[in-house]
């Protein structure tokens, strides 16, 4: 009863963060929220495909399919905002479902390379082509999310703010998917087969059906996240979803941890803040990298498990203690840390 | 046209001698540590930047430049084999994502030292030698002897010094070469400071060409990893020869085409590699 208690309790406090969080902060630091908020899906989709064992470098660039879907369906053909996004989406999902022809005859290290280097002949097709991609320069005035009016109050969604809340809205839902399928028969599967590949192959599961499955829900994830990336900066252009880009994705989800479900989201929630607070304090834009390595170093080395494995001891120590007083809901700790 | 297609021979064998610089020292890195070192494009820049330093701006002769270039970068690699891969030897993956913090860094560093813009290295040389109508510069001819000079040493170091035998037992089997008294971390040492020094020599080399940027990295270890996968992923020889033929095939197709599809070429040509023969062309059984 206590403990359910204590769940309720986290969700609110947590739920009174997120909706409280655009108004604690400066108006710059609103932009930082919002993308943070998109990169929450790119990590927790990451983690999905990582579910089967396999460590992609494609996954930036799937969100860039996504991003530049959604951008020229609503830009070229004239598609409504929200359904381009979809399209965008579905269309990083089935580009996913054609790579998983040649990517899946790889594992491991092979896997790592050849999903770089499918992902970089992608980007370098949008390089290359100037139509429909609009080259090195990428696409310019993509049309925003259309604004809403319900005759009272007129919602735009070019205040960074009303965006975030937009963000927001999807991308719970889509944890809560995400959440959902890793804990169906399916998820299930992608673990067995991350742990005992041959063992699951030996009772009749199709391995690599549910190899191209996570991949495609991931990169299905992560085009919405383009998607939503796109009609926030109205532009896209290769660089952003070049190999850079993956390396903080890689980032997040490594200092983060990838068992739990909020591993990867802990990782680039502290990251940003740590990122925004120490770079601000500093004024050089240049060290972030020299941060960024810096921590990735410190974490494989001795934090090999991530954060996550902190928030797993703390957990542990709190209910060890007893059901006492254990209701003081520590801010960092998300709610449910229980399966 | 002879002359055109000449000149492309010689453009191809520049290409192809400090390309296969940097794949065998990143082959030698796997082959005895078992790790992808995915700073090695960055040690090549360091390298680089040491030209930039000693050569450009402080006038040591060009040679010399080069040498400290050598060694200082050989120098990281023993420091990135004791700080990181040796803590994280039972850890896979650990040593390459540590190489991914360690080429951060190193950016970040060459970024607050030098800045981002282009450098620009006063030419060592003017001259060169016409052969058939087409022109080779001293520069680039320095690169491929160099190469050439470096490589065949080592693969005489590999074959007869007690060392070279103790290198080539760890990259075959390291447990069993480690029952036999050869010490694995010297062996890693020795390998790293190799391996990286070759990428540092590459760089300096190759500095008065290119004018480096603390971004050069990318291109070269993306370049280096389809030249390791074609070659097969540990075979030296297979680094030589993927490194020709792709310098050979990226060069023609950047001149008749250009350099972006160029780039497209070479990664499709890794993939159907890694679906077709994932042990590589001169591939030797998969470790891992």
């Amino acid at each position: 009863m206590l403990e359910r208690n204590t769940t309720l309790l986290g969700i609110v406090l947590l739920g009174a963060v997120l909706i409280a969080a655009p108004h604690l902060v400066s108006f710059s630091q609103q932009e930082i929220l919002v993308l943070l908020t998109i990169n929450v899906l790119v990590v927790a989709s990451y983690r999905l495909l990582t579910l089967t064992g396999e460590w992609s470098l494609a996954h930036v660039v799937m969100m860039g399919v996504g991003a530049y879907g959604s951008a020229l369906y609503a830009k070229n053909f004239g598609v409504p905002v929200p359904l381009a996004m979809i399209a965008g989406a579905v269309t990083a999902g089935v580009t996913a479902s054609l790579l998983s022809f040649p990517l899946f005859r790889m594992k491991g290290f092979y896997f790592l390379i050849g999903s770089f280097a499918a992902g970089e002949v992608i980007r370098l097709i949008w390089k290359r082509f100037t139509d429909p991609f609009g080259g090195p320069k990428g696409i310019q005035r993509i049309p925003g999310f259309p604004e809403i009016d319900l005759g009272f109050v007129r919602i735009d969604f070019y205040n960074p703010e009303n965006y975030y809340y937009l963000a927001l809205i999807v991308v719970l839902a889509s944890l809560w998917v995400l959440y959902r399928i890793e804990r169906s028969r399916i998820g299930l599967t992608f673990h067995a087969i991350h742990w005992q590949d041959k063992l699951a192959e030996s009772v009749g599961v199709d391995t690599f059906r549910y190899r191209m499955m996570a991949f495609v829900i991931a990169s299905f994830f992560a085009g919405l996240a383009g998607a939503l990336y796109a009609h926030y900066l109205i532009t896209v252009n290769p660089n952003q979803f070049n190999v850079d880009t993956m390396v903080y994705v890689l980032i997040w989800a490594i200092v983060g941890g990838t068992t739990r479900w909020y591993g990867p989201i802990l990782g680039v929630v502290v990251l940003t803040i740590i990122d925004e607070v120490v770079l601000r304090a500093i004024g050089v834009d240049q060290l972030r990298p020299l941060l960024y390595g810096g921590i990735l170093i410190l974490a494989i080395l001795f934090l090999p498990n991530g954060l996550e494995s902190l928030v797993i001891r703390a957990s542990e120590a709190l209910r060890q203690r007893g059901a006492g007083s254990g209701a003081n809901g520590t801010a960092a700790a998300p709610p449910e840390t229980r399966s | 046209m002879p002359e055109f297609l000449l000149q492309t021979i010689f453009n191809a064998s520049y290409a192809a001698s400090y390309m296969a610089l940097i794949a065998v020292g990143l082959v030698l890195i796997f082959g005895v540590m078992g790790v992808i070192n995915f700073a090695h494009g960055d040690l090549y820049m360091v390298g680089s930047y040491a030209v930039v330093f000693l050569y450009a701006g402080f006038g040591l002769p060009f040679l010399v430049a080069v040498a400290a270039g050598l060694i200082f970068v050989g120098l990281l690699g023993i420091l990135m084999e004791i700080a990181l891969f040796r803590p994280l030897r039972t850890n896979p993956l650990g040593g390459l994502i540590a190489s991914i913090g360690f080429l951060l860094m190193l950016q970040s560093l060459v970024v607050l030292g030098f800045g981002l813009r282009n450098q620009h290295i006063p030419p060592v040389s003017q001259g060169g030698i016409t052969i058939g109508g087409a022109f080779l510069t001293y520069e680039r001819l320095g690169v491929i002897v160099a190469a050439v000079v470096l490589l065949g040493s080592l693969w005489l170091f590999l074959k007869r010094s007690k060392f070279g035998w103790a290198l080539r037992a760890c990259a075959q089997d390291r447990e069993a070469a480690a029952l036999q008294g050869i010490s694995i971390n010297q062996t890693a040492r020795y390998a790293m400071f190799i391996g990286a020094g070759l990428a540092g020599v590459a760089g300096a080399m190759t500095a008065p060409l290119v004018s480096p940027t603390p971004f050069m990295g990318h291109t070269v270890i993306v370049t280096a990893f389809i030249i390791i996968i074609v070659g097969g992923i540990g075979s030296l020889e297979g680094a030589v020869v993927a490194a020709i033929l792709y310098a050979f095939v990226h060069t023609f197709v950047t001149t008749f085409y250009d350099g972006v599809v160029a780039n497209i070429v070479g990664l499709l040509l890794m993939l159907a590699v890694l679906v077709v023969k994932p042990q590589g062309l001169f591939g030797v059984r998969e470790r891992a």
